[in-house]
């Protein structure tokens, strides 16, 4: 009892380091958009510097401050991710509630083509719908959104129908409660923050998709400062001993995968009654 | 007002053995009966059935002579249940709870003991008995007229036992709700209702 601090606590700890990670993935997201320009400017009286001062990440092959790029294709990875997680949600919730409240056919006609989505695997899916779709930005955020509601709409659908049957919404039933009211102040509340959690834990997924697409050359074109594409460039200039083409750029895109992970569990365990008392 | 379950017959799902053959029972708004059987002969069954939560496959029910499915919206037999854990959304403060009750008036809510603090919490920071009164406080709306209590103090301590019960017999000959109590207890259904009756397997 001794080690009790008073007003502080474990959730006041995690909420702010989520706090930390969100602004930094803010700025992030923000600068790299600044500096879209700067990006690609190349010069090249300065080309294949190592790491100094004035070029932490070191410049390539045609003389572009790698830093610079570096954010730009953070914050491009980041943007593409919001924008598809946020995709793959919805369609996840719409297919998730249509499955538990349609009925039995809609709801073998949504299993079965979860079922479909999740056989194939995903990188070849990806790959196929991006390209259809004419690669480049449009293709990557279709492909990903396709690919990414499936495991999410399976999680929603179960909730439903086990709530639909649960004690509580049957009395609410029995006391006189509209459907609409009882979707939204029982169901609602169990179905939102799996909701959000699944949303942001689908973050790291998208980026690296969007990453690894974009590499093998199915993505995002090789002009925009992608991290895939600063990746799949470096491939050459590795042998050569450019260690810091890649390994700055990737380390990044790790350390961003991470804080989204992080930031998705965390709400997961504020938004818990069970751990009200951490 | 009278409710009446005529002949019925009920069987689960699950293939089971037939829970209810042929029962029937009468229960007008001025009285309290008792209901008891030993465990698994379908006393909740026959609750979850008279309260319209469960269809019987033979037979109806029937209050003031309508088919009780007739009752659109609130509905006019309320059944409480054993479990109070169950009955409240975890993610819902108490207030809230009493909220979904039909116009309760603030006597009732004293009556049954409940404390002002505990409209803020969350189910899981109230005991089973703090819980029970708020399902039985939820229960009593303006427009419930039959009342069905399921062994809704089989797991209090005496004490608190006694107070419930007596707000309950109070509150119901007042309104002239009808109720129905079930319980493993004879002593208690011999102290609070005018009859008894027992269910056969």
């Amino acid at each position: 009892m001794t080690e009790i601090k008073r007003g502080w606590n474990r959730r006041k700890t995690m909420v702010v380091l989520m706090a930390f990670s969100m602004i930094f993935l803010a700025s992030v997201a923000i600068l790299g958009h600044i500096f879209r320009e700067e990006a690609m400017v190349t010069d090249f009286s300065r080309k294949n510097l190592a790491p100094c001062l004035q070029y932490p990440f070191g410049t390539d092959f045609m003389g572009r401050d790698m830093l610079i790029r570096t954010i730009a294709g953070l914050s491009m990875s980041i943007r593409l991710g919001l924008l598809t997680a946020f995709i793959s949600a919805v369609i996840a919730c719409v297919m998730g509630l249509a499955a538990a409240v349609l009925g039995k056919f809609a709801d073998g006609l949504i299993l079965g083509l979860i079922d479909l989505v999740m056989g194939i695997p995903h990188i070849l899916l990806l790959i196929l719908i991006s390209f259809a779709m004419g690669k480049g930005f449009i293709g990557v955020v279709i492909g990903i959104s396709l690919t990414h509601w499936t495991s999410l709409a399976r999680l929603i659908r179960g909730e439903v129908l086990q709530l639909k049957e649960s004690q509580y919404i049957r009395i609410a039933e029995k006391l006189g409660i509209s459907k609409g009211k009882i979707a939204v102040k029982h169901m609602l509340p169990h179905i939102a923050p799996q909701l959000l959690v699944g949303l942001i834990l689908m973050f790291p997924h998208a980026i690296l998709h969007e990453a690894s697409i974009t590499f093998l050359g199915f993505g995002l074109s090789p002009e925009q400062p992608a991290i895939g594409v600063i990746l799949s460039e470096s491939m050459k200039y590795l042998a050569m001993g450019k260690w810091w083409l890649a390994l700055f750029p990737g380390l990044l895109l790790v350390l961003t995968v991470l804080l989204f992970h992080y930031i998705g569990e965390t709400l997961g365990r504020l938004t818990d009654p069970g751990h009200a008392h951490r | 007002m009278k409710l009446e379950a005529r002949d019925i017959s009920f069987q689960y799902d699950n293939g089971y053995r037939k829970i209810l053959n042929e029962f029937s029972l009468t229960l007008d708004s001025k009285e309290c009966l008792g209901l008891t059987a030993p465990s698994g002969f379908g006393k909740t069954t026959s609750c979850k059935i008279l309260a319209g939560y469960e269809k019987p496959e033979k037979g109806q029910v029937l209050l003031d002579g309508k088919p009780l499915s007739s009752y659109k919206g609130y509905c006019p037999v309320q059944m409480i249940w054993q479990h109070p854990e169950q009955s409240v959304n975890p993610r819902l403060r108490m207030k809230e709870v009493l909220n979904e009750g039909d116009r309760l008036e603030e006597r009732i809510v004293e009556g049954l003991g409940i404390e002002q603090g505990w409209l803020n919490r969350y189910p899981a920071e109230l005991s089973g008995g703090e819980l029970q009164r708020f399902c039985i406080a939820r229960a009593l709306g303006e427009r419930t007229r039959f009342i069905l209590a399921d062994e809704i103090t089989t797991m209090l301590d005496l004490i608190t036992q006694s107070q419930i019960w007596q707000f309950l017999l109070k509150e119901v000959k007042e309104r002239e709700i009808g109720l129905l109590v079930v319980s493993h207890s004879d002593p208690l259904l011999k102290r609070l209702c005018d009859r008894v009756q027992k269910l056969d397997g």
